[in-house]
């Protein structure tokens, strides 16, 4: 019940109880993470045996490797920054685009296309990455066979990481700059009109300074979902392994600590992302 | 005053120009790659590079008993995760919502987003830290004596269930938050006032109230689950059983798209029936529901 009304005791601690228990439960899970990457012992398992940073300085070519001398993991790390970048660029743009038609034109079939522009959303990942391998295979056979072309970038590899991910986080941008361009006051974009400026120039001075928080937000989102994703990246990668894959692939053989020096080093960079960001939604009042 | 029209805003070519976008994402990443999914589940191979339209795909599927159990598992347990997560997140959102005040309130809440910060991946791996045999609880209940040896706690379906109902957890309590702070106070004092107990008001003013946001919450865990992979896969282990898992067999592994395309409608016929069916159920419009979130 709320608090203006009489609570019992005992539904009071209780309360507290469960919020106390619940974020135990949340948080378990990511504590364990991070004190075993700090274990002095070949297995992220109990019992404790001492504080050590091996997992992620050492470089022993025939013992423990860490963290920062392991190439496959920062190569991967370094992989889904760069799928990560093209996936936010592509989405940013396309969000945009899709913002501005659904909020500030009309057409036949408006209603239709925005609802359409949801769909993905709620399509299983897995079934994301799957119908987009068989169509590029599809199309790159299909150049095969007619043109003799070799289109390498349509068989599973990076570009299709990029592609499928993209697939799906279009559509959270295109709802974050939608729901921001909806609460846009046209008669500034007017008074500049009317004012002489050019239309590129009320675009640029006007519309995108308005539209800057919402388009920083859902950057970020796309980044982080985009080094997240799970589900369609593992039915379109090819040799390149970005880093969820290559941990999945190395949790299934039975891991060393030094994937808890890298989930570490996750949490820590996506907490500073989004600190950074809190902070600057601070200063700029939205 | 300049008129608003739409051609004194960049006219026609601006519009299709805008417009393109949405059409290439839509049609060449969404919609041709469906209906291609579709061609695939719908032949069937009979000799070198030469198919033939038929049913055999969907045949198999209901005559092998290996895939239908476990794309009704998959249901099965997705479903009750869902409402297993429901029952834990709702007390949680009533006290951010309702119960906590001010800055306890967004702190609260902001605990509850931050796990989901990180990747899926992560946080399976302390729940498999935590629930192995040679992990953190199995040692723990060894010292307080409560177990002789380690018990193994990985591989259980209800291991599954927990680290479902974790990951899923984020996208219940957001909807759940959202539509319980948008309800008046003052309509439970109200029934407070003319002597409803505390399970009245709930059934009669706060669920009815918090509908939409249950809707939402249920319909995405729901489809999240059942495209869980990586959950299922790690503290399943062999025994996960998970449809998803028999999809990336059949494409990735035995390179049998036709068969794997057929699986992967019926996983994308269950996920639309069960947002369709939610949706009527509580009387709300696709688009709303999403737009909530």
């Amino acid at each position: 019940m709320i608090p203006s009304l009489p609570r019992p005791a005992w539904l009071r601690a209780a309360t507290v109880l469960y919020v106390a228990a619940f974020l135990a439960f949340l948080f378990l899970p990511l504590v364990v993470v991070s004190v075993f990457a700090f274990n002095d012992a070949p297995y992220p398992a109990p019992p404790w045996h001492g504080f050590t940073l091996d997992w992620f300085f050492a470089n022993d070519p025939v013992g423990r490797i860490g963290l920062f001398h392991d190439d496959e993991l920062l190569g991967s790390i370094w992989t889904s920054c760069v799928v990560g970048l093209w996936v936010t660029v592509l989405s940013v743009l396309v969000g945009l685009a899709n913002a501005l038609v659904i909020e500030r034109h009309d057409f036949r079939g408006k209603k239709l296309l925005s609802i359409m522009m949801l769909i993905p959303l709620v399509i299983p990942g897995v079934i994301l990455g799957i119908s987009i391998l068989a169509f590029a295979s599809q199309i790159a056979q299909f150049a095969d066979d007619h043109f003799g072309l070799d289109l390498r970038f349509l068989r599973p590899g990076l570009a299709l990481v990029v592609l499928g991910q993209f697939s799906y986080i279009a559509t959270i941008t295109t709802l974050t700059l939608r729901a921001r361009l909806s609460r846009f006051d046209r008669t500034l974009e007017d008074a500049a009109l009317n004012l002489g400026a050019s239309r590129a120039a009320t675009f640029r001075t006007i519309l995108l300074p308005y539209l800057r928080p919402a388009l920083i937000g859902s950057a970020a989102i796309s980044f982080l979902m985009s080094f997240a994703d799970f589900n369609t990246t593992l039915m379109l990668v090819g040799g390149d392994s970005p880093l969820t894959v290559l941990m999945y692939g190395r949790m299934h053989e039975g891991a060393t600590p030094v994937l808890n020096a890298v989930s570490l080093f996750l949490m820590i960079a996506s907490a500073v992302l989004a600190l950074a960001l809190m902070r600057g939604r601070g200063r700029r009042p939205a | 005053m300049v008129e608003a029209t739409d051609a004194g805003r960049g006219g026609k070519l601006g519009r299709w120009l805008l417009l393109a976008p949405a059409l290439a994402w839509l049609g060449l990443l969404i919609l041709l790659p469906h209906v291609e999914l579709a061609v695939l589940s719908f032949r069937e191979q009979v000799g070198p590079r030469h198919y033939v339209p038929s049913l055999a795909q969907y045949k198999t599927f209901f005559e092998e008993p290996e895939y239908w159990h476990v794309f009704v598992r998959t249901a099965w347990m997705s479903a009750v995760a869902t409402a297993a997560t429901l029952c834990l997140a709702f007390p949680m959102a009533w006290v951010i919502a309702k119960i906590a005040r001010g800055r306890s309130a967004a702190v609260l809440f902001m605990a509850c987003m931050i796990p989901f910060w990180i990747s899926e991946t992560v946080r399976t791996l302390g729940w498999m830290i935590l629930l192995r045999q040679s992990g953190v609880l199995p040692a723990l209940l060894v010292k307080l004596g409560l177990t002789a040896a380690p018990v193994e706690m990985l591989y259980h379906d209800s291991t599954i269930m927990v680290g479902l109902v974790y990951t899923s957890m984020l996208f219940m309590i957001v909807p759940l938050v959202s539509s319980l702070e948008s309800l008046d106070n003052s309509l439970i004092e109200a029934a407070y006032d003319l002597g409803a107990g505390g399970f009245t008001v709930l059934r009669k003013i706060v669920i009815p109230h918090a509908a939409p946001g249950i809707t939402a919450g249920c319909i995405i865990v729901f489809m999240l689950t059942l495209g869980n992979y990586i959950t299922p896969t790690l503290l399943g282990g062999k025994n996960s059983e998970w449809f998803t898992e028999q999809i990336y067999t059949q494409f990735i592994t035995r390179f049998n798209w036709e068969q794997g395309a057929a699986f992967g409608f019926l996983l994308l016929g269950l996920s639309t029936a069960m947002v369709v069916a939610g949706l009527k159920l509580a009387g709300q419009r696709f688009g709303d529901v999403m737009e909530r979130r």
